[in-house]
């Protein structure tokens, strides 16, 4: 508790036990009044002293206002009906700023847990000089300074690592839990925290440039793009403040005038007292400090599981998406091409992975280069001899004096060879061996180990149609799509046809629902920004998706997409949730206060009763770790 | 240009009326406050010098709400 909330709860302490002791140790008239008295200032003088100063600038209906009215009006009912018992006002002070503390008690809180959560700002650098590590502030570190990171500290800006080994724990920016292994040559991002062994890294960007000031900089300016219930919100609570002021007047003089016409009596204190207790209801307090909350502790917790959303209107759009399209290559595959199997192979499967890798160890080709990393040993280059290129065909070339030929069927064809062709899709090498077929070894570029879970986990978050867009080959596009639960398949696309099939399905789309692009960054910025919501994932480091992205997977885990999702419905119905039952309760305690049902007490009750329940759902938006 | 600023204020509909302020002072394009963060969006107009209008923003919001504090 801060200084300020510290005050107000002993004022709050001191004002409950005075009217406690009046209420139950009844005391001759006027003592009794001034001791009311005197709680009521306790607690209310600050009240008093904002609602003066809000008339002279011409704010009148501020909840200040509002309160200093209904209890001073309270205050003067009662001496005008000759009751010592001024408890009322004094007990609708007190819950309303017993409410106002647990606000900003509530808000302080959650305002620090989601900052602990996005704890990753390096407050300094290790520079060495003399032999002597010396801290510096990471604004003043140049490009291309060597930086020590020691274990236990935060990497402070993005490089190269020059020296050293270790494990890096990155989840604070992924909410990957495995450790990442580094080696000289890597680079890291900052933000990460070095676990085990010292690190010498070059940098190779600003602090201001690096990952963490960008992650920090896009959290901390998720606010500034606000969703429409904040704005119905905030709407919302300019119209029902002095709306209800009026009806308040209006109770207090239409109904007594009524009964006066039709020769009544006027009770006037009876219908002042009720316009009193409308006032109390018109503070919206809950809904305004409900609202926000809700949506900046999902947004904490969502950047919490490394899932950066750029503001709260994405985050409610994001909870109407029903159709999510997807690029292939590096979102749902990893966008390298490996070894996925070697079939009608006559020798041992290493044998002939070493054979082909062999031949084709003088190209520079992606398949070369996915064939040698497969056969995982230190090639020989020696061995081979009378290496030829055909190009658009494959290799020749001779290994151990064995005649080795790679490549694919139009390479057999002209040898003479004849062929097996593969039943799976990818690319084929076949091989041959002295000029008899040897087999053939299948390259493709493999599924990420959760893009099937992560479909099914879309399907059960009510995704109702998937897509995926690329520029592969049909045959193999199919095949992914099947393989993966994808609805629908577009292949053969150029760049600029992903954005054109993405506006035909857009237009598609009817009533709420909206549509979600997934890419990772890699020259989809324009797709990105024409759908609904773009998802940039692996971004870590591509500034053009960090800008074109509404909201940034920090890992390439496509599973973060349904989290995301559920993560955004969570919010959602929270806020509808505080929405409903803020403006219920309000409504029914203005329907039962014009009766005369409730009387004060029970319109501060809940009042402030609501406020603490509202604001107790909000908080529960922060925790996504188990969606 | 757009500028983001610290600010302090206590209650939640206290920073929507200083955002309407805000948004209201002359050389202002737009301005948000995210009352969570404790943050206040400037965009100012073309030729606005911020220092300058951010003194009338500060005037324009302790009108609304005296006990608040924008930090430039």
């Amino acid at each position: 508790m801060n200084r300020k909330q510290k005050k107000s709860l002993i004022r709050i302490i001191i004002a409950a036990v005075l009217l406690i002791l009046l209420k139950t140790a009844p005391m001759p008239g006027r003592l009794s009044i001034i001791l009311y008295l005197a709680a009521y200032l306790v607690i209310g003088y600050d009240i008093l002293r904002k609602a003066f100063r809000g008339i002279l600038n011409r704010q009148v209906f501020d909840e200040n206002f509002l309160m200093a009215v209904a209890t001073l009006g309270a205050i003067a009912l009662a001496v005008y009906e000759r009751s010592s018992d001024l408890s009322e006002a004094v007990a609708v002070m007190l819950f309303y700023q017993t409410g106002e503390l647990f606000e900003s008690y509530a808000v302080g809180k959650s305002r620090r847990n989601i900052s602990a959560l996005m704890d990753i700002r390096p407050d300094y650098a290790n520079i060495e000089k003399d032999g002597k590590l010396e801290r510096v502030d990471p604004y003043e570190v140049a490009v291309g300074t060597v930086i020590v990171v020691q274990p236990g500290e935060k990497v402070p800006i993005d490089g190269v690592v020059l020296e050293g080994t270790s494990s890096l724990n990155t989840s604070a920016l992924t909410g990957e839990s495995l450790p990442r292994d580094v080696a000289s040559g890597d680079e890291v991002i900052s933000g990460c925290i070095n676990m085990t062994g010292v690190l010498k890294i070059r940098t190779s960007k600003e602090f201001g440039e690096s990952t963490v000031s960008r992650i920090l900089e896009l959290v901390e300016s998720s606010g500034a793009r606000k969703s429409r219930a904040e704005s119905f919100i905030s709407r919302f609570a300019r119209i029902y403040t002095p709306a209800v002021c009026c009806g308040a007047l209006a109770l207090a003089v239409v109904p007594p005038l009524i009964r006066l016409i039709m020769g009544l009596g006027g009770d006037w204190s009876i219908w002042v007292y009720r316009a009193l207790t409308f006032l109390v209801i018109s503070c919206p307090c809950a809904l305004v400090i409900s609202i926000p909350l809700s949506f900046f502790a999902g947004i904490g917790g969502a950047s919490h599981e490394g899932i950066l959303i750029k503001g709260s209107n994405y985050l409610e759009t994001l909870s109407h998406v029903k159709t999510v399209v997807f690029d292939k290559t590096g979102t749902l595959t990893r966008g390298v091409f490996e070894v996925s199997g070697i079939h009608h192979n006559r020798l041992e499967n290493e044998k002939l992975l070493e054979y082909a890798a062999l031949a084709e160890c003088a190209s520079s080709h992606p398949i070369s280069l996915s064939l040698r990393r497969a056969c995982g040993k230190e090639l020989d280059r020696e061995r081979v001899r009378n290496i030829k290129e055909l190009p658009g065909k494959g290799v020749v070339a001779e290994v151990d004096g064995v005649s080795v030929a790679a490549g694919n069927e139009k390479l057999m064809a002209g040898l003479g060879i004849e062929t097996i062709p593969c039943r799976s899709v990818g690319t084929v090498i076949h091989i041959a061996l002295d000029g008899s077929y040897a087999g053939h070894i299948l390259i493709s570029d493999i599924e990420k180990p959760h893009s099937k879970e992560a479909i099914a986990a879309l399907k059960r978050a009510g995704v109702s149609r998937t897509v995926m867009l690329t520029g592969d080959a049909d045959r193999v596009a199919r095949h992914t799509a099947e393989t993966l639960g994808i609805d629908e398949v577009y292949s053969e696309l150029l760049p600029g046809d992903k954005v054109d099939k993405v506006e035909q399905l857009l237009s598609k789309l009817s009533g709420k629902a909206r549509l979600a692009f997934v890419g990772d960054g890699i020259n989809d910025a324009p797709v990105l920004s024409r759908a609904d919501i773009g998802i940039a994932m692996g971004a870590m480091g591509s500034d053009a998706a960090i800008e074109a992205a509404d909201i940034v997977l920090m890992d390439d885990d496509p599973l973060k997409i349904a989290k995301a999702i559920k993560i955004s419905r969570k919010c959602i119905r929270i806020v509808h949730e505080n929405i409903v039952f803020a403006l219920a309760v309000k409504f029914a305690c203005l329907l039962l206060g014009a009766f005369g049902i409730a009387d004060m007490w029970a319109a501060i009750f809940a009042d402030v009763g609501v406020m603490v329940l509202a604001v107790l759902n909000a908080i529960r938006a922060l925790s996504a770790g188990r969606l | 240009m757009k500028k983001s600023y610290r600010i302090e204020v206590d209650c939640a509909n206290c920073a929507n009326l200083m955002e309407k302020a805000a948004r209201d002072t002359a050389g202002v394009k737009d301005a948000s406050v995210n009352y969570m963060a404790l943050k206040m969006f400037v965009e100012f107009q073309e030729g606005a010098e911020p220092e300058k209008v951010m003194k009338d923003v500060l005037k324009a919001c302790r009108k609304v709400e005296p006990d608040c504090e924008i930090l430039f």
